[in-house]
């Protein structure tokens, strides 16, 4: 087995595959974080579907598809900023800005009638045709956006959880708020060419919603998504090559369920095995208080 | 600049208005070091509107504002602020301790590395407030009491000269909010900072307070507890008859819904 994986990389397109893969994977867990953090998983789902509709316009136009994919999805960002802070009213708007967008892909496709490989490819990603140029544009692009919400990390994770007195100390919310919305669209356009527009959500949401239940400081939950996401992607190429043509975004949507499920059922509060804070409680700790002292000290560990 | 602009606050015949309406009209007063201000009043009548004007949030239709001596600025490093209905999101994989961080860095850019001067700092103000039991816990998983306290912390740790609370006595039982109170009642004297609390009753404040600004029907009157809190002064204020009843050691307001 091990030795099979080893002999799949002499090819070269697998070889651009991963490590394009493990790039996009870094970038897609460490936004996907804040994603989920600040309530913007929706935002995280519409992204590559109106990706999509941009790649569908640029092969109609008979011009790369990634072009579409980022002027969609950028342009996507800031009307989603535009929509409001309150999620809800957000969440509407990000739903008809999308729906308008699939309608315009849809009907994009139908007026290309070619061949239908191509937005196969955009839907459900491939690993087939990344050359090494591909490589490096998306190393570049993906270590900009890490760099970029590490810049940005203190003020943007104050904002997600508490933006009335991130406004009062000075934070430019609106602003930075959009620059990660920006960065999103980068890391999901960049995503879109392995994993596919369909299936770009599980490499933003998977990785971060797991870190998030096994940990509960920020910083232990970025680096541990980092590591699941790259294993994930890791794990998808090889078995995608291994396979011969099974899809790679089937791989690492499975695997990444497989984690999370089991995360979920036992680890119920953050960072915390489901079965622990229960004995606690009836034993130590007197009725209405949930934590104490003691219990907390144990699980201590820093950043 | 007169004296009394060195003040934490000076207002100066401010006007402030919401949605096109004036809230407040002819606020003139000032509030100094270390003083603790209860402020009344009814829904609507101003208060968040005015911690907001201080904050440099909101600005003023007319008059003049004076914070220490400067125009409001947002990101003022002078005030610590605490909102009204929280949003902290339960679910947000955020610590205790990461909490009060945000008050002492969350608005500086770069990702923070950990030190130990950082950790003593957010060690020292979490143990003043009392919270030291619970500095790891997530927030999620602490009450309302708890997150007040940690509340406190992180406008604490930025050392402010004056600190606006919004309702953070709203939602908690009056024992929580007894020991709100009283914990900032004796920070206020251990660090001389003046505060400016917004609540609906201020029975359990009364031992604490020094004055109390009781805005209501667009107009304001600021004094102690027993001048301001009268039949007399409440009644001009809303305009119509109001009844103060002391009973059991407690004021009662009857006559508006506050």
């Amino acid at each position: 087995m091990f030795h099979s994986i080893i002999a799949l990389y002499r090819f070269e397109f697998l070889q651009n595959a991963l490590l394009s893969g493990i790039f996009i994977a870094l970038a897609a867990s460490v936004v996907g974080y804040f994603l989920i953090e600040g309530g913007y998983t929706f935002a995280g789902h519409a992204l590559p579907n109106i990706g999509f509709a941009g790649a569908a316009g640029a092969v109609f136009f008979g011009v790369r598809p990634v072009y579409g994919l980022f002027v969609m999805t950028i342009l996507a960002a800031a009307a989603i900023n535009a929509g409001g802070r309150e999620p809800r009213e957000r969440d509407v708007a990000i739903g008809v800005v999308m729906t308008f967008a699939l309608g315009l892909g849809l009907m994009f496709l139908s007026l290309y009638g070619g061949y239908a490989e191509r937005v196969y490819s955009i839907l459900f990603g491939t690993v087939l045709g990344i050359t090494r140029s591909d490589v490096i544009f998306t190393a570049i692009m993906s270590l900009v956006s890490v760099c970029l919400v590490l810049v940005m990390f203190r003020p943007l994770l104050f904002i997600m959880f508490d933006p009335f007195v991130a406004e009062a100390k000075g934070v430019p919310v609106r602003l930075l708020t959009l620059m990660f919305l920006m960065i999103v669209a980068v890391t999901v356009s960049l995503a879109v060419q392995v994993v596919g527009s369909l299936l770009v959500f599980t490499l933003l949401v998977g990785p971060g919603a797991t870190a998030s239940r096994l940990t509960s400081g920020p910083c232990r939950a970025i680096l541990i998504s980092a590591m699941l996401g790259v294993a994930y992607m890791v794990a998808g190429v090889s078995l995608a090559g291994l396979s011969g043509d099974w899809p790679v975004s089937f791989f690492i949507a499975s695997i990444s369920f497989l984690v999370y499920m089991p995360v979920r059922m036992f680890f119920r509060k953050k960072g915390r095995l489901a079965a622990l804070p229960q004995k606690v409680l009836h034993e130590h700790v007197p009725r209405g208080i949930v934590n104490t002292g003691e219990n907390w000290k144990k699980t201590e560990a820093r950043c | 600049m007169s004296l009394e602009a060195e003040n934490p606050v000076f207002l100066r015949e401010v006007r402030i208005g919401f949605a096109g309406r004036v809230i407040q009209e002819e606020m003139t007063f000032a509030i100094e070091n270390g003083e603790f201000i209860a402020v009344l009043g009814p829904n609507g009548a101003g208060k968040t509107t005015l911690l907001k004007l201080l904050l440099g949030l909101v600005r003023p239709e007319a008059g003049e504002v004076w914070v220490f001596g400067r125009k409001p600025r947002r990101g003022n490093p002078a005030i610590g602020y605490a909102p009204q209905f929280r949003t902290l999101d339960t679910n947000f994989g955020v610590r205790a301790r990461d909490l009060v961080g945000f008050g002492l860095d969350g608005h500086r850019f770069g990702p923070g590395f950990p030190s130990r001067k950082r950790r003593e700092l957010i060690d020292r103000v979490i143990e003043e407030v009392g919270a030291a039991g619970y500095a790891e816990a997530p927030v999620g998983e602490l009450s309302g009491g708890e997150r007040q306290k940690l509340s406190l912390a992180q406008v604490l740790i930025s050392n402010p000269g004056l600190v606006l609370l919004d309702e953070p006595l709203a939602n908690l039982d009056m024992a929580a909010a007894r020991e709100i109170i009283g914990l900032v009642g004796r920070l206020r004297v251990s660090r001389r900072v003046a505060v400016m609390l917004v609540t609906h009753d201020i029975n359990p404040l009364l031992p604490h307070i020094d004055r109390v600004l009781y805005l209501a029907n667009g107009r304001s009157a600021i004094g102690a507890p027993q001048s301001v809190i009268t039949r007399e002064t409440l009644s001009s204020l809303y305009n119509h008859p109001v009844d103060v009843v002391e009973a059991m050691g407690k004021k009662f307001v009857l006559g508006v819904e506050t």
